[in-house]
């Protein structure tokens, strides 16, 4: 390997976003984003189609003109400054290679920009196809390469002449799962190696929890969170984060204070949570899979419910609706007496021997749930 | 590697597939060839045969041998008429190639009302019957016309437009844009605009964006557009007749005038074979030229 | 700021080749009105003297007659060939000889003009059809065949074939799923390819100066002559009339292929 990973070959770029707002007409497709990523982290942008990450990459890129708010690169205003005077590596969801032009010629095309002499071109080309793992494809033109070479060929191209940045508009989004799973890899060796700081748009959270140092949630034109992939999985701010990373089970209530948390009630529970929302609104309780676990009844003895389970964690009374075989765990889907649903892991070694039916007691300790004000209007996203 | 290798896409067109047949064997897989019977007969008589008839007769007229071609090759005036031919062709073809390109241009970037706009603009003179767009030429080109008359407002002219190299390429262009704007425009939309946003993310201005990238791609329309107009400007009769010089004929006048006032058949002959050679060898050319540009645009999209 | 220059300067530009391309055109229609016998651009005063003119010469008159009687015969001739020959290169599965076949068929656009008339002049003479009706729908039968045929496979080319298949399962016959499936959703593209064919042959010059004979001139040929003998505004009034008559089919054939390509 001839690139030394220990020191990566550029020092990445800050990027500073403040109060970035784009406006189409009349409808806000970026609203007042104010955002910091640090030199050499990588960033990803979560977010569904139209939440505005695209747009917000498009600004920084400076292919869209930004309608309101500044943009700083190393605390040097660029929002004025075109283009192709940024020196901002761009990699395409649609590859963007051109056609008419040898793989060589593709990644020497920003070389050639800046006037790099034959020689020093050719070593950088033959260096840039060696960290995307595509040596001897040199002469090819991107019309005999299949899907995955293509994207590497345009990554090659992006990082040949050491942008300070690197963005990634959902680059593997054309790509089946296998050859996906297997970039986001390569996608991580070369950060690592080449140091830039990377911003990546996805609306894949599995591959935004893979590759980030840290992920921006976009919903509607703004970011909703900005943290690494454990806080936001553990610690989501909104309900949409919750609803959009990973999956739980959502509890809808009234909540009231009580101690240091507060009690949420709805339609056939009453559980403790910690925290506590604007009195007056409806609460939403979010519980990751795993925290969840289930107590099979004992034929017979009916309603232990809403006391029994652990001592001092919560409990409530379900049916088991329908078990999803993992592999490696299982989960359960319940329905509460009211209605709501909730979903349980369970990993292999530890299975309760519940089937589809069956009633059993769902605990969890009230620490393991997150308090959010409710969001009607999330549901009509998700559903 | 080899195996990561997505196959590339065939340049061809997928054909529909064939309707079940009722018999099977020799005759029912060819029953559609018996439709195009009748066509093709109509063709060979009154097309394959008359042409082939006049290229024989180029050989055979007055008497066998190769005299129509020593008389033609033979004499400066009558090579002097083939190479005014092909300058006049080649200035047709340059000058609407500089207007089409960027006119076609426009049309890729227009809204897609001022598109149609632009489209029906130009498939216009297309339907424009030619003695009347001729003619309209002749009024507007005439010394009293409006083009002298105009000029005559800076004190300039009158020209003599009419009659002259100068009125026959006005006309011929004007004629011939449609041949030139709608192969450029077929190549120009499928380009992908998106390369031009990635090479300026790659520290290319957007004038070497559009030079580099853009108008590469759009060689095979320009070779496209190039050689329709060439072709069809070599054989162009009734516009050099009427708008040009009889003493600076081109080569369908000086046919016209041979067969039909001097009844010299086969000179009439051996100028269509020139002709008809240099028409086939462009459009094989062409051909090629398509072929080797397939070969590195394939699969790219 | 210069890449709005540009863009202005591009707009500029089509717009001034727009109008290069409409314009002249034009002219002959104020000049057909004209009081005056020259062809002063513009008229200083108006009369239709030169439509009563053209339909008061017996030359012009049988001339027009005869451009729309040719026009209408091949028209049908070429569009029943041109149809036929379309749906046996699109059905024939013989690729090699499907292609062959369209080489032929599509060739009367490319060979040059004058090379066709000389041609068949020569060959109209042998067999005395110069200047018969037949000959000239012969003769304009070929040129407007190719247009059939390119407009034709076009729609038969988007047609599904599946629907075909279709109607066989329900117990239609060949000859009953062609009328009743088959020519019903390829229409737009025969009827344009049918206007195509007049167009083409209304239009048609140099073969027809070949062939015409005294008793049968066609109204390019008319103008044609009109045009180096002397130039009257009789030629004006002819020419309006042809741009009229074009437009109207030129409309009518858009309209056919806008909804053909909604339907898709």
């Amino acid at each position: 390997m001839p690139v030394d990973r220990t020191t990566p070959a550029v020092k990445g770029a800050r990027i500073d976003l403040r109060g970035m707002t784009k406006r189409f007409g009349g409808s806000v497709a970026v609203d007042d984003v104010t955002l910091t990523v640090e030199p050499g982290e990588f960033m990803t942008f979560l977010g569904p189609s139209g939440s505005g990450k695209t747009t917000t990459l498009n600004m920084i890129a400076g292919f869209t003109d930004i309608t309101a708010g500044t943009l700083e690169i190393d605390d040097r205003p660029v929002g004025d400054t075109p283009a192709h005077k940024r020196d901002i590596g761009v990699v395409f969801q649609h590859y963007a290679l051109f056609p008419h032009m040898t793989v060589a010629e593709n990644i020497a095309f920003p070389l050639r920009q800046r006037k790099i002499s034959k020689d020093e071109r050719r070593r950088l080309v033959a260096a840039a196809l060696e960290t995307v793992q595509l040596p001897g494809h040199a002469a090819r033109y991107p019309g005999e390469l299949s899907g995955g070479q293509q994207q590497r060929v345009a990554l090659a191209r992006a990082i040949v002449f050491s942008p300070r940045v690197l963005l990634m508009d959902e680059p593997l989004g054309a790509l089946d799962r296998k050859l996906r799973e297997f970039l986001q890899l390569e996608i991580k060796r070369i950060h690592r190696e080449v140091g830039s700081t990377f911003v990546f748009v996805t609306h894949d959270q599995e591959e935004a929890l893979i590759l980030s140092d840290r992920i921006a949630v976009f919903n509607n034109a703004k970011i909703e969170q900005v943290g690494t992939a454990h806080e936001l999985y553990e610690r989501p701010a909104t309900l949409f984060v919750a609803r959009f990373l990973g999956e739980s089970t959502i509890l809808r209530g009234a909540a009231r204070p009580e101690g240091a948390g507060s009690t949420l009630t709805g339609d056939g529970f009453a559980v403790r949570a910690p925290g506590r929302v604007d009195a007056g609104r409806d609460a939403a309780l979010v519980v990751r899979p795993e925290r969840l676990r289930l107590i099979p009844d004992e034929p017979g003895s009916a309603g232990r419910g809403a006391s029994g389970g652990t001592p001092g964690g919560n409990a409530v009374p379900v049916t088991v609706l329908e078990e999803i075989y993992l592999g490696a765990a299982r989960k359960l889907e319940v329905v509460l007496p009211g209605g709501a649903r909730g979903l349980v892991r369970e990993q292999a070694g530890a299975l309760s021997g519940l089937r589809a039916g069956d009633r059993a007691t769902l605990t969890w300790h009230p620490d393991d749930g997150v308090l959010l004000p409710d969001d009607p209007t999330i549901e009509r996203i998700f559903t | 590697m080899a195996a990561l290798l997505s196959p590339v896409a065939p340049g061809g067109q997928t054909r529909t597939a064939p309707p079940p047949s009722g018999r099977s064997g020799g005759v029912g897989r060819h029953w559609p060839f018996l439709l195009i019977v009748p066509a093709l007969l109509v063709l060979l008589a009154v097309f394959v045969y008359p042409v082939a008839h006049t290229f024989v007769g180029a050989f055979t007229t007055p008497k066998p041998g190769t005299e129509n071609f020593t008389w033609f090759f033979g004499s400066p005036a009558n090579v002097a008429v083939l190479t005014r031919t092909f300058s006049t062709a080649l200035w047709a073809t340059l000058i609407c190639l500089a207007l089409a390109y960027p006119y076609a241009y426009l049309m890729t970037v227009a809204s897609p009302r001022a598109r149609a706009a632009l489209l029906l603009i130009v498939m216009l003179p297309f339907w424009t019957s030619l003695m009347v767009r001729t003619f309209a030429w002749l009024v507007l080109l005439q010394d009293t016309g409006v083009v002298n008359g105009f000029l005559g407002l800076f004190g300039l002219g009158p020209v003599g437009l009419v009659r002259s190299q100068a009125g026959v390429l006005i006309g011929m262009v004007q004629i011939l844009m449609p041949f030139m704007v709608l192969p450029l425009y077929s190549v120009m939309s499928g380009i992908d605009r998106r390369l031009l946003t990635a090479a300026q993310s790659l520290g290319a201005r957007p004038v070497v964006a559009l030079l580099r990238i853009f108008v590469p791609l759009s060689l095979p329309g320009v070779a496209a557009g190039s050689t329709m107009v060439f072709i069809t400007s070599l054989g162009f009769y009734v516009t050099p007749a009427l708008l040009g010089s009889p003493s600076e004929a081109l080569i369908s006048q000086f046919m016209y005038t041979q067969v039909s006032g001097m009844l010299m058949w086969g000179r009439g002959g051996a100028m269509a074979v020139v002709l008809f050679a240099t028409t086939l060898l462009l459009t094989g050319l062409l051909g090629l030229a398509m072929r080797a540009g397939r070969r590195t645009r394939a699969g790219a999209r | 700021m210069s890449a709005r220059l540009a863009r202005a300067a591009l707009w500029v530009t089509g717009v001034l080749v727009a109008a290069w391309l409409v314009a002249p055109t034009l002219v002959v229609i104020p000049l057909s009105f004209t009081d005056k016998v020259s062809l002063t651009f513009p008229p200083t005063g108006w009369s239709t003297r030169w439509y009563a003119n053209f339909f008061g010469d017996p030359a012009w008159v049988a001339a027009l007659a005869n451009s729309l009687l040719v026009g209408v015969l091949v028209a049908v001739v070429a569009t029943v060939l041109g149809t036929a020959a379309a749906f046996g290169l699109t059905r024939w599965t013989s690729r090699r000889g499907a292609a062959a076949a369209s080489v032929l068929l599509l060739a009367p656009m490319i060979v040059p003009g004058i090379i066709v008339a000389i041609g068949v002049y020569a060959v109209f003479l042998k067999f005395q059809l110069a200047g018969s009706l037949a000959g000239f729908v012969a003769a304009h039968t070929v040129l407007a065949l190719p247009f059939v045929v390119v407009s034709v496979t076009a729609s038969l080319q988007t047609f599904d074939v599946r629907l075909e298949t279709a109607a066989a399962s329900l117990g239609a016959g060949r000859l009953a799923t062609f009328r009743r499936v088959t020519l019903p959703l390829i229409m737009p593209g025969v009827v344009s390819g049918a206007l195509f064919a007049f167009v083409t042959s209304f239009d048609e010059v140099v073969v027809s100066l070949f062939i015409q004979s005294p008793s049968l001139v066609t109204l390019p040929v008319q103008m044609y002559s009109s045009v180096t003998r002397e130039t009257d505004p009789t030629l004006a009034a002819a020419a309006t009339m042809i741009l009229a008559l074009t437009t109207v089919l030129v409309t009518g054939g858009l309209a056919l292929s806008s909804r053909r390509n909604r339907a898709r």
